[in-house]
């Protein structure tokens, strides 16, 4: 049934990685992520690639799990590794037709194939591990500071956990509009991609009335429960560091001096004579 | 004590054109005089339209009378520094479960009104489970909403006011969209709360059924207040009833048409005991004579 589908990619499973504070996993994405573009060296990205295998280990996910989304990615990489290949000047080493393949396009092409890959490992162990609620919360609690800018930080997080809350209702009521349109004789089938746009109005144009009444009913149920903004709001699950979330941000710490030293002073090119 | 005070109280519907000119109005409330005393279980009846609805979303402070007023618990609806402290003593419950739950998680749902009160996280989790022990729905602490049935839905939602431990709740048409099962869940669970918290409970409804056990029944018409009083003497006028475009119980309206034939019955029959029981009475009468 259409209610069961998960949500989000989140892979229920009990790991120190789990377990860990929303808000740790987000900004040790977000480091990840800058360290492959900031540090671009052999030997860097053999730091980095330890650091992800170790992760990896650690969040007991099956392996196949975090490849799922590298597939999305597939014809963007190509691409980028093509134009990279192709169209980087520098030293030839092989000439086919009229495109020449430099040297220094081989590397640029494998960093940035590397780079998309571990970005889409990375991000996905994240959020694999971590519950859509549980991220909605580190956001509201991690951005808090954007508040001094006047950005609603409370308001975001509480419209998207709404919406991952109405996901599965509307898929239902899609569902149920489909069946019974279906009943009075709509097609959804058949025809060309036009075609099949326009047979999505009596589809669409039910789904949004039931879904702006139900927004408006709930607006009405949160006041009358006192809901005023997250102004003098309490949370029943605070977010708090504990120690393990502490020895995370340690660890995450020593990854980027690593990162840092490894791309400044060990130079593996120059060994194999790049 | 009064819990619930509305002297002549007036809600119009106005409908504007574009040019801002009123286009029509519609008073769905028109001069009602509410009188709740604490601790009382109130129904309150009514044809689809009778203003049973907008009369209760007053009492929340959603709406806002027009003319009149409304006090509940000593609190004028009108005073806009007042209204969280309102809308904390007198709960709503409303017709769609789904519409109304807000947590994707049946505790975190109960403890939304609790963290809108600005409660401390122990106070919050010790409220949360009182409440879900209150309806029943304990077990079902960690349990996605959408997996429940509407009526463990609907007792969530009321789980939830209850948690913001409100003087009063008001329940509007909590059991239109369920089963007979879900119906049964929910009317228990609200009379128990009522008998064991001492809750004031309005319940608006058009089941009949679920009125029997009011302390008081108030049947409303186009707006206006038409019949007060206890169950059984709001029953005992089944014509009126009827010309109110409500149905009376089926034992109710049974005991009835036995008696408009001549079977010597009192008025006001409301449960299948008592006619069985005045039937018996009848019978043996008959012996005696």
């Amino acid at each position: 049934m259409l209610r069961d589908i998960t949500l989000g990619q989140y892979y229920p499973a009990s790991s120190v990685l789990h377990r860990l504070d929303p808000r740790v996993k987000l900004v040790a994405t977000l480091a990840f992520i800058v360290s492959l573009f900031a540090f671009g060296s052999v030997s860097s990205y053999f730091v980095a690639t330890i650091a992800l295998a170790v992760v990896i280990k650690l969040s007991r996910v099956p392996f196949r799990f975090i490849t799922k989304g590298l597939k999305a990615i597939f014809i963007l990489m190509l691409i980028t590794v093509i134009f990279n290949l192709f169209l980087t000047p520098g030293t030839p080493v092989l000439e086919v037709w009229k495109f020449t393949i430099t040297m220094e396009g081989i590397r640029t092409a494998a960093f940035m194939a590397i780079r998309l890959i571990y970005l889409i490992m990375g991000s996905s162990i994240m959020t694999l591990t971590t519950t859509p609620n549980d991220l909605t919360d580190g956001m509201e609690k991690g951005l808090g500071f954007l508040k001094v800018f006047h950005v609603p930080v409370h308001e975001i997080a509480m419209m998207m956990s709404i919406a991952l809350r109405f996901i599965p209702i509307l898929m239902d009521e899609t569902d149920k509009i489909m069946k019974a349109q279906m009943a009075r004789g709509a097609d959804f089938e058949s025809g060309n991609l036009i075609q099949k746009a326009k047979n999505m109005v009596p589809l669409l144009v039910p789904l949004f009335i039931s879904a702006f009444r139900r927004a408006n009913d709930l607006a009405m149920a949160m006041e009358a429960r006192g809901y005023h903004g997250g102004e003098g709001r309490t949370k029943m699950h605070p977010l708090e560091y504990k120690k393990t979330d502490k020895t995370a941000y340690v660890i995450l710490l020593m990854y980027l001096l690593l990162m840092f030293l490894t791309s400044r002073y060990v130079k593996i090119e120059t060994w194999l004579g790049f | 004590m009064k819990i619930i005070d509305g002297k002549n109280l007036k809600f119009e519907y106005v409908k504007w054109n574009e040019e801002g000119q009123v286009e029509s109005s519609m008073k769905a409330v028109d001069g009602v005089n509410l009188d709740i005393e604490a601790g009382d279980f109130i129904a309150v009846l009514g044809h689809n339209g009778s203003g049973k609805s907008t009369l209760a979303k007053h009492i929340n402070a959603i709406l806002l009378p027009t003319e009149g007023s409304l006090y509940v618990d000593g609190k004028d609806t009108r005073d806009e520094s007042k209204l969280w402290e309102i809308r904390q003593t007198a709960g709503m419950v409303f017709q769609n479960p789904d519409n109304q739950i807000i947590g994707t998680i049946v505790d975190e749902d109960v403890g939304f009104g609790p963290e809108n009160m600005g409660i401390p996280k122990e106070e919050i989790w010790r409220r949360v489970e009182k409440s879900l022990k209150a309806v029943g729905m304990w077990e079902y602490r960690s349990h996605s909403p959408n997996k429940l049935s509407g009526g463990q839905k609907q007792r969530v939602a009321i789980a939830g006011v209850v948690a913001m431990q409100p003087k009063c709740i008001v329940l509007d048409e909590p059991t239109a969209m369920l089963d007979p099962n879900g119906r049964k869940e929910v009317i228990q669970t609200v009379r128990e709360l009522n008998r064991a918290e001492k809750v004031t409970v309005i319940l608006i409804t058009h089941y009949m059924e679920e009125v029997i056990h009011a302390d008081k029944v108030i049947v409303m018409d186009k707006g206006k207040v038409v019949m007060q009083g206890t169950p059984r003497e709001i029953f005992s006028r089944v014509e009126a009833l009827k010309h109110y475009r409500l149905d009376v119980p089926q034992v109710t309206l049974l005991a009835h048409e036995l008696k408009q034939s001549g079977v010597d019955l009192p008025e006001g029959i409301l449960t299948i005991e008592e006619l069985t029981q005045a039937l018996e009475k009848c019978r043996s009468g008959k012996k005696l004579r």
